[in-house]
């Protein structure tokens, strides 16, 4: 028993990618939907456990290598889990279980009966391929996942109820292909100058052809290709129409999850392969990724104060948030790198919490017009506390999750001298307090009429689901130990490099 | 001057990826047709497997077989990549073919601008 026992705690990381396609087969095959519920639950709520033990196992041993069908690396493929993937792969499999048991009331509401089980079918699919990216150790493989997970997500996209989804999907479809071939392109330069698909041999062979020309062209294509997949401005134009067209559950999973995995392969290869040494100081990544990140910081947050759908105004400022982390990421230093990737893991539970209530009001009235919302917190006080809660925290009030992440990222930008760049940090939040504002003042200050006078509480499934992300923004706010004490192990990982 | 046009012409391969990859791009971001842009993105995703393929073979090399007498061989993995790649511009083609066909059924066309505007009239 406990041979056996032992076996499979060696099989964990192949677990992750097999249970949920398992999974995926099993809700396609039985289309009943409450089975197709009950299998994605099960599922995604075993995913935690399994990355929460292997984030365990490499805080205690360094990281976990396994060989994929017994082929050694680097001849095959290889999945690596260290500290940056592994508390990745909790984020992605954690968000993906809060979502499920708000799931089963919002998906029976929005999406058509007959479709429901092929939801989850692709709900899964999408789990698969982003825990998939997270957790292979190989370039090529890393392509695969990616467009595992991309055509699950316009699937998902194109389930919205409004026709507008369609021609959103279709959009991310173009865009997020043309992210992905960018991507493929490069690694096919890094491939033949290397002869190697595998981070780790990719890492040290790269070191002897740094200088020639494919190697910076593969350096310039992997960078646009994920930048396009991460929505940073201005390659964000696919995302505010995703994510206001999708249904809501399908909102707040690629919302918190999927922009989160493409930043992490970024950074694999800005730190882990090419080296932040050749990328940062003898190429200027920082001054274009910094320029970009201000402009999504500051032009996004604009644009978000003026739309009228509520979704779509998160959405814009989602491309704002991912503004602060490509910030960290310029910043190159390890305290700027950790604020990055706690903001990672910070943006996910509050743009998580903010879609859900969004969900919530969708299931009562709905829509999510700002003009629709009048007086809505009178009627669904729980639900909007929430609300203000996780606006609160975007905004980065001390005590919730906002704040740690800006934190570290002003920290950063004050060691490096650059003190202009903290003022802006704290600047951009006023029109984040403006955005928000917006809603909070609609919603408990004015009386309520049309349909948001008769509104009630959403299901309890809905409400507690919320309620945990929204916590989770104060619980991590208050005691950041845990968050940020792994994320700059974490950046610390990243800058001592595979090598 | 010989060097150079022979420079350029020894690399043809890569000149064909270059101008099926550019033109491909073209087309998806002039073409205003969803259908003729996902013509354009398979062109540019076809670039690729040009791109994977043709520094995978050698000349007078064979393929990766152990034999007497045959030193030079040939990468045989950039096929197996680009079989992969296949499959997955093949799944990409038909979602966007399948979207395609939903949008004409919502909306009556699939031009973009008309797409557009009535968006802007809702």
């Amino acid at each position: 028993m406990t041979e056996q026992g032992l076996h499979l705690a060696d099989q964990l990381p192949a677990l992750q990618i097999a249970l949920p396609l398992t999974g995926a087969v099993l809700c396609a095959l039985i289309d009943r939907r409450g089975f197709g519920w009950f299998i994605a639950t099960l599922v995604s709520f075993a995913m935690p456990v399994i990355s929460i033990m292997m984030l365990a196992q490499v805080l205690t041993t360094g990281p976990i290598s396994y060989a994929f069908g017994g082929w050694e690396p680097p001849y095959g493929i290889e999945y690596r889990v260290d500290i940056v993937n592994g508390f990745l792969l909790v984020l992605v499999s954690l968000m993906g279980a809060v979502v499920m048991p708000y799931a089963r009331r919002s998906v029976a509401a929005e999406i058509a009966e007959n479709k429901q089980a092929w939801f989850y079918c692709v709900y899964l699919l999408c789990l698969a391929g982003l825990l998939g990216m997270a957790i292979t150790g190989d370039a090529f493989n890393a392509f695969v996942f990616m467009e595992i997970s991309s055509l699950a997500m316009y699937v998902l996209i194109a389930l919205g109820s409004d026709r507008r989804a369609l021609v959103a999907a279709y959009q991310y479809l173009i865009l997020g292909t043309m992210g992905a071939t960018f991507y493929v392109i490069g690694v096919g330069l890094l491939f033949a100058m290397t002869g190697t698909l595998n981070f780790v041999d990719m890492a040290e062979r790269i070191v002897a052809v740094e200088q020639t020309r494919p190697v910076l062209a593969a350096l310039a294509f992997i960078t646009v290709g994920m930048c396009l997949k991460l929505a940073l401005f201005p390659l964000h134009v696919w995302l505010p129409n995703a994510y206001t067209g999708a249904p809501s559950v399908a909102t707040v999973f690629i919302a918190s999850t999927a922009t989160k995995v493409a930043v992490y392969l970024l950074l694999r290869y800005y730190f882990s392969i090419f080296g932040a040494a050749f990328v940062f100081e003898d190429l200027p990544v920082t001054p274009i990724l910094l320029i970009m990140s201000v402009a999504a910081m500051y032009i996004a947050s604009a644009v978000a104060i003026f739309q009228s759908n509520i979704k779509r105004m998160l959405a814009y400022s989602s491309v704002a948030q991912i503004g602060y982390i490509t910030l960290g990421i310029a910043e190159a230093t390890p305290l700027g790198l950790t604020g990055a990737i706690v903001h990672l893991f910070n943006h996910a539970l509050m743009k998580g919490a903010l879609f859900m209530v969004m969900g919530c009001i969708a299931f009562r009235i709905g829509n999510c017009r700002l003009n629709n919302m009048a007086g809505i917190g009178r009627r669904m006080p729980i639900t909007m506390a929430a609300f203000v809660i996780a606006g609160l925290s975007l905004i980065g009030v001390p005590g919730t999750v906002g704040f740690i992440s800006k934190w570290y990222l002003a920290l950063a930008a004050i060691e490096n001298g650059w003190w202009w760049l903290a003022f802006l940090i704290m600047g951009s939040s006023f029109l984040a307090v403006i955005y928000i504002g917006r809603v909070i003042e609609m919603a408990w200050f004015r009386e309520p009429t049309g349909a948001a006078a008769e509104a009630t509480e959403p299901p309890l499934s809905m409400l507690i689901t919320t309620w945990v992300l929204a916590g989770a923004c104060i619980a991590f706010g208050i005691d950041s130990e845990m968050t940020a004490g792994v994320a700059s192990q974490a950046a610390e990982a990243l800058f001592a490099g595979l090598r | 001057m010989n060097e150079f046009v022979s420079e350029i012409i020894d690399h043809y391969n890569h000149w064909i990826t270059i101008f099926l990859m550019v033109a491909g791009l073209y087309v998806v971001v002039a073409r205003g047709n969803m259908v003729k842009k996902l013509v354009g993105l398979s062109i540019f995703q076809t670039s690729v497997y040009l791109l994977y393929i043709s520094p995978g073979k050698i000349l007078g090399g064979t393929p990766p077989i152990l034999a007497e007498g045959f030193e030079v061989y040939s990468n045989p993995l950039p096929h197996v990549l680009i079989l992969t790649a296949i499959v997955v511009g093949v799944a990409t083609l038909a979602l966007g073919l399948g979207l395609v066909v939903r949008i004409n059924e919502a909306y009556g066309t699939i031009e973009e601008e008309e797409i557009f505007e009535e968006g802007e009239e809702e």
